[in-house]
């Protein structure tokens, strides 16, 4: 059953990416060959994970918009070639491929999250095209045991820099000593954020007294809630997606649990406020933008986005903007235009200034920069920290 | 003993659910032998009339039930009519694999409609909203709401069963067809109205996942209409008062393994409890070994 069900969910992508490619195609018949740089863009435009995939290609666009009307890089304009990938791993991996083989871009941005990123890495690697998510944030994206992977760049921080940040934030902020850890079984970013938090927060004397997981696209939280709620803690950390953060939320607070709950930037969507609706209270999550930011480079980021989209941008468009700027700033600099140039251009960012902060790629192809708290207060208002 | 209590609770809300798609199996395997894998996509479609109907057209709570169960009424027979009633002589494999593809076709068809994004509900009527402390077990409103209209249901659906005219053409045809058929007994129309029914009753197991859960995807009815199926088989497939037993049964067990054990492990509990049913008693608890007739 499984296996006709994957059949046919192939064939319907299969029909789906024939369509897209007509529409791509007529995109690039419209520049005049030889002065355009091709960029593609791989993202989870629908599915399980379309809203970090689409908030991100907002972002991405709207740089690249703002890029061109300023003259492009080098006198070239920038032409996007993009893919939607389902929020599947496999689809992720055979677009990257066509973009870098039949495309011909010098560097392939996202997808949104890290088992898909790391999907298409060894395709980066054979093709000598570097890839670059906005918010893939698993540790082991630009590393492994081997070292740093070449070809693979982001411009969000790691998931042990998230747990580890959530922990010392639930000590400070709510003098937690006693936590219960939820995580999603499903992937590695929940288990990445929660391992961290555990070894943070346990060396830092504190304990975790249950810890539970759930699976994929999981409903029912009731019983484990209830389970929870019969212990002492301080804190419920929750490093999932929205898509079962929303309900767990909700479940707990209407069984009573009025500890703190934390999570990471898989909270960021609108999708967590209305599955939680009116019980999206003391919730907060570790972050790489806020819009409450006053810093004169985010607020004008902020009109533009708003003029664009009339709605505030949340921490994945601002990603996906940043990610833009920072290929193009790197094609700019790149001796020759092409998947090694870019690289080697991207691995020498200095001090690069982005609306989710300044950073530098250290020599494991991460961003080095601050987290930001965000959260929603006892009255469910909207707050921000810096950490 | 509070925690038990409350897990129960939570048991039997998520147990009348089950139980409620599970009869729409047990009855049409009953009357024709089949195992209707689109059932759980008839819970799914219930369950996004229920969110039109609520957040599109700003309905009412019971309007919204009775419109999905009516809607879900209509799809049920014409699935009957479209893709079943043509393979009535055929063998049963090429009617199961059929349901499959009427399931698939259900999915993606949604699919293609309302996008694969998870829709929510919205905010619910206060009414709704309330729960209620008996002693140290919080119980809210959605639950008794969940399982008062499931039990409601299952009431009705006996009467029918038990004291129509139809009901007794449904029980004869489920015994021997043909001597339903020389009886003057309308099978057709009897099998038809056997899956109006069953979808009837699903639809109305969406709305209420809907609302529990606040959270619906065009995938939702897979893995729901497996376990339904499960507790079907668990207390005897064919046979309504094994439906109900199975449902709260597996309700429970899930509950159950995740408060005292794991959440992970919920759904290998279900699928073993498949397993050991079908290898010691595959007739299920309340099944009785007919012997077959050459």
């Amino acid at each position: 059953m499984k296996r006709i069900l994957t059949g046919l969910a192939a064939a319907t992508v299969g029909l789906a990416m024939l369509a897209g490619c007509s529409g791509g195609g007529n995109g690039q018949a419209q520049a005049p060959a030889g002065d355009t740089i091709n960029i593609g863009v791989n993202f989870e435009l629908s599915g399980d994970v379309a809203t970090y995939g689409q908030a991100n290609v907002q972002g991405i666009e709207m740089a690249a918009e703002e890029i061109n009307a300023a003259g492009g890089v080098d006198g070239k304009q920038i032409n996007l070639i993009k893919y939607d990938t389902k929020s599947d791993t496999a689809e992720a991996t055979t677009l990257a491929t066509k973009l870098m083989t039949q495309d011909k871009v010098v560097a392939v941005i996202g997808p949104a999250t890290s088992g898909a990123t790391k999907a298409t890495l060894p395709v980066a690697g054979q093709n000598k095209i570097p890839v670059i998510s906005p918010s893939a944030t698993a540790d082991d994206v630009t590393v492994d045991d081997k070292g740093v992977k070449e070809y693979a760049f982001r411009t969000c921080y790691s998931d042990s820099f998230q747990g580890t940040a959530a922990a010392e934030y639930a000590v400070k902020k709510f003098s937690a000593k006693k936590a219960v850890i939820l995580r999603d079984s499903s992937n590695d970013y929940s288990k990445g954020l929660a391992d961290a938090f555990r070894t943070t927060f346990t060396e830092g004397g504190g304990e975790i007294v249950s810890e539970d997981a759930y699976a994929k696209a999981a409903d029912n939280f009731n019983a484990v809630m209830t389970k929870f709620k019969g212990q002492e803690f301080d804190v419920i950390y929750l490093p999932g997606y929205y898509t079962e953060a929303g309900k767990a939320i909700k479940q707990a607070r209407d069984l009573g649990i009025t500890q703190p709950i934390l999570g990471g930037d898989g909270f960021d969507s609108p999708v967590l406020g209305e599955q939680a609706g009116a019980q999206l209270k003391d919730v907060y999550f570790t972050n790489h933008y806020s819009s409450e930011d006053q810093d004169p480079k985010v607020q004008e980021f902020i009109t533009a986005f708003k003029a664009k989209h009339n709605t505030d941008p949340n921490a994945f468009n601002a990603l996906g903007y940043d990610t833009m700027k920072f290929v193009a700033d790197a094609v700019g600099r790149a001796s020759e235009q092409t998947g090694e140039g870019v690289q080697k251009a991207l691995a020498e960012t200095k001090d690069f200034e982005g609306v989710t902060g300044t950073f530098s790629v250290d020599e494991n192809h991460n961003a080095v920069k601050a987290v930001v708290f965000v959260g929603y207060d006892q009255g469910g208002a909207l707050v921000s920290e810096k950490g | 003993m509070e925690q038990l209590a409350q897990q129960l609770v939570n048991g039997l809300a998520l147990g009348s659910i089950y139980a409620l798609i599970a009869l729409g199996y047990t009855m049409v395997y009953g009357i024709i032998q089949l195992i209707n894998f689109a059932h759980g996509d008839v819970y799914m479609v219930g369950a996004y009339v229920g969110y039109f109907c609520m957040v599109h057209l700003k309905l009412g709570f019971v309007e919204s039930l009775v419109i999905a169960m009516a809607v879900c009424t209509v799809l049920g027979v014409v699935i009957e009519r479209v893709a079943y009633k043509p393979l009535r002589k055929s063998t049963r494999i090429a009617v199961l694999i059929t349901a499959i593809g009427v399931s698939l076709l259900l999915e993606y068809t949604m699919m293609f409609f309302v996008g694969a994004d998870t829709r929510t509900y919205g905010v619910l009527p206060p009414f709704m909203e309330q729960s209620f402390q008996f002693g140290g077990v919080l119980v809210s409103m959605k639950q008794i709401i969940i399982v008062g209209i499931s039990v409601l249901l299952m009431v009705v659906l006996q009467y029918i069963v038990r004291r129509t005219k139809i009901g007794k053409a449904m029980r004869a045809v489920s015994q021997d067809a043909d001597a339903a058929r020389l009886m003057g007994i309308s099978v057709d129309n009897t099998i038809s109205f056997t899956f109006a029914i069953g979808s009837a009753l699903a639809g109305a197991a969406g709305v209420l996942v809907g609302v529990y859960y606040n959270a619906i995807n065009p995938l939702m009815g897979l893995l729901p209409g497996l376990k339904a199926f499960v507790a079907a088989v668990f207390g005897g497939i064919g046979l309504i008062p094994g439906a109900l037993l199975g449902g709260y049964f597996i309700g429970a067990s899930e509950t159950l393994v995740a408060g005292y054990w794991s959440s992970l492990y919920t759904d290998a509990v279900v699928f073993a409890i498949l397993i050991l049913v079908l290898v010691f008693k595959p007739t299920g608890l309340l099944g009785k070994n007919v012997r077959e007739k050459v």
